[in-house]
């Protein structure tokens, strides 16, 4: 064998070929689409048909949006016209209303200031990377509610035009709810989840049993019962705030399953974890800040998330109880004045649902990019 | 060799760290520790050995109450425990405790982990429990590792720093829970020379371990459990050349081959 290397054989190539490009069905586009769209008969069919389905909603949609979408007008009756898409001049008309509700118009910036600062507050508080979340966790999550509602309510110490919460509408009240909701429902979910796992038979029973209540209870009622049945137990005379008696339903409904959710994360937690800590001595109160919520919280965004994007849809319940949340101000816009049309409520409920989208889309992007950024990824 | 080691690890005559007098464990109906009886004097290193399920673990636990005797006596230090949770406090400061599955916290880096505990239950100032940290790394080879985070460390650094991470505490008693099993062999060595180190040092130690290396090296005393009690105990040259017990036999054949 060897020796046939030093002998020169006339067959044997003696210099190295250069390499030749790889197969261009196995590269590139082509190649991608070839393994991925269309392996098998049977893929391409599913392929094109996928494709076919794509491209109908897509031309739909942005036939309705833009195509055939009518941008100018002043009534309904511009819109009235046969096979046009969306009325978006009727939006335009109606924008303060699906906005602000009844708020009154000299008074948007209140609303405005707000949501300005709410929006900056959680902008510091969710990047990673500014510094003093102590800081801004804590204007966030108690200063600024208490701020806020003063703001946007006004009258008594504060100078500014008394506006009661029955004219608060439209996406403010969509936004006032959810933010509420969302907020204040997770640290008495987490409570309520470390209750459940307590060993005081008396704290665990009544954790268990406000959350296996509400739970049990689909929101509709619960909300119907804040605001039927609550004033009925109170005292004659005390007048609650409709919106408050929402809110508190939504919040401790909201706050029943975030406990579930936080219960799962506690339950993956390492008994060592536990042990280590109680070893060196920490109560558990340290234990459980310090060491083993950090972890089960940072298990649960998702679920956290969830809970979350379905809070945010479910506030159009609140129209229930008659207030009138973004949906609820679409819905009673679209027969309003001069605006009738038979796009105007098909504009209006796509307006409403693009706004959902954009905020329920947004909080899902997040959780993803915090999972992400959270996973420490080595597990012991 | 181990002779010299042994003269430079002094044995108080008088001081006693731990203390535990008929003392007994139920699971349910099963009886996992039975009349259990002995003294350790500070400074002294105990080796517990025995077959799975002898209740070996659960021993040294009660020690820091990370689970409760039924009945008997359990003096650690002075402190006796019972449900009072102001001496168990007490107790688990001065006791320090590494895991055989290390039980690092994962989201906190190195210096955090260290510095964790003395901050929050010691009130040692940051700045000074940084220092002392970075003091006790340097003592188990690592110091270049404060910033990681545990699940980027090596089983064997891991476990180092579990062990830093007690003596941050300022531990009067350490108490070793199979720290090398889940370890891979090249790595048991780095850990058992840091015990090593510590027992010349004059720290009063419970070690369970097989290790019998490390048993005849630093120990004054191995003990032998089988079915919740401690059927024998004597100096590891004693333990090892001459055993009593047909059980002892039968073990020590099994893990020395
Ligand atoms: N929480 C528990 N509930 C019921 N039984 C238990 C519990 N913990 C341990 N046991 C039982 O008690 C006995 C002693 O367990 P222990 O962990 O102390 O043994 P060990 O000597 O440390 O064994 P190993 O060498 O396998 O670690 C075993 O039979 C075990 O099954
Ligand atoms: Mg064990």
């Amino acid at each position: 064998m060897s020796k046939s290397s030093n002998s020169s054989v006339a067959y044997v190539r003696k210099t190295m070929v250069d390499k030749m490009p790889a197969p261009n069905m196995s590269k590139g586009i082509v190649g991608w689409m070839r393994t991925n769209l269309f392996s098998s008969i049977g893929n391409t069919i599913l392929t094109l048909i996928s494709a076919y389905v794509i491209y109908v909603a897509l031309a739909g949609l942005f036939s309705f949006a833009l195509g055939s979408a009518i941008f100018e007008g002043t009534g309904g009756a511009d819109c009235r016209v046969e096979g046009s898409g969306a009325c978006w001049p009727y939006i335009g008309d109606r924008f303060d209303f699906m906005i602000y509700g009844f708020y009154p118009e000299s008074e948007y910036w209140r609303p405005d200031l707000t949501f300005a600062v709410g929006a900056i507050l959680l902008f510091l508080l969710a990047t990673p990377r500014i510094p003093g979340k102590m800081i801004s966790g804590g204007l966030f999550l108690v200063v600024f509610p208490f701020a806020a509602y003063f703001l946007m309510a006004g009258g008594g110490f504060t100078g500014l035009e008394e506006v009661p919460t029955e004219k608060w509408g439209g996406l403010m009240l969509t936004l006032v709810v959810a933010v509420t909701g969302i907020v204040a429902s997770f640290p008495i979910g987490v409570l309520l989840a470390l209750g459940r796992r307590s060993e005081m038979p008396l704290v665990k029973s009544v954790c268990v049993v406000f959350i296996e209540l509400w739970r049990g209870v689909p929101l509709i009622t619960v909300l119907f019962m804040a605001s039927v049945m609550l004033p009925l137990f109170l005292p004659e005379g005390t007048n609650f705030d409709k919106l408050i008696r929402a809110l508190v339903g939504v919040t401790l409904f909201t706050a029943a399953y975030t406990a579930e959710v936080v219960r799962g994360g506690l339950q993956a937690i390492d008994k060592g974890q536990y042990e280590a800590a109680d070893a060196l001595g920490m109560n558990y109160f340290q234990a459980t800040l310090l060491i083993i919520l950090p972890q089960a919280l940072k298990l649960v965004i998702p679920g956290i998330v969830n809970n979350s994007i379905s809070l945010f849809k479910d506030t159009t319940l609140v129209s229930i109880v008659g207030l009138i949340d973004l949906l609820g101000a679409v819905k009673a816009s679209t027969a309003t004045g001069d605006w009738t049309a038979p796009s105007i409520p098909i504009t209006g409920y796509f307006f409403a649902a693009l706004i959902f989208w954009v905020f329920t889309f947004t909080m899902s992007r997040y959780s993803q990019y915090m999972e992400k950024r959270l996973d420490t990824g080595h597990k012991n | 060799m181990a002779d010299t080691a042994q003269k430079s690890m002094a044995v108080s005559e008088t001081e006693v760290a731990i203390e535990i007098t008929n003392m007994s464990k139920w699971y349910g109906d099963f009886n996992v520790l039975r009349d259990i009886n002995f003294k350790v004097m500070k400074g002294e290193r105990i080796v517990i050995a025995g077959p799975s399920g002898s209740g070996k673990s659960t021993l040294i636990r009660c020690i820091n109450r990370l689970e409760e005797h039924q009945k008997g006596h359990i003096v650690v230090g002075g402190n006796e425990l019972t449900s009072d949770l102001k001496k168990i406090d007490e107790v688990r400061r001065e006791v320090g405790m590494v895991f055989q599955h290390f039980n690092l916290f994962p989201h906190l880096t190195i210096m955090q982990n260290l510095t964790l505990a003395p901050i929050w239950v010691r009130k040692t100032p940051k700045k000074e429990a940084e220092e002392v940290a970075m003091h006790y790394l340097e003592r188990v080879k690592i110091p270049e590792q404060a910033d990681k985070y545990p699940g980027q460390l090596s089983g064997g650094q891991q476990q180092r720093v579990a062990i830093a991470r007690s003596l941050c505490m300022n531990p009067e008693i350490m108490l070793f829970d199979e720290p090398t099993s889940a370890l891979d062999p090249e790595m048991i060595k780095e850990v058992l020379d840091v015990m090593v180190k510590l027992a010349e040092d004059g720290m009063t130690m419970l070690c369970v371990t097989h290790e019998m290396g490390f048993a005849r090296q630093v120990a004054n005393r191995v003990m032998f459990m089988d079915q919740g009690q401690i059927i024998e105990q004597n100096e590891p040259e004693e333990f090892f050349s001459n055993p009593q017990h047909e059980r002892t036999k039968e073990f020590l054949s099994q893990i020395l081959h």
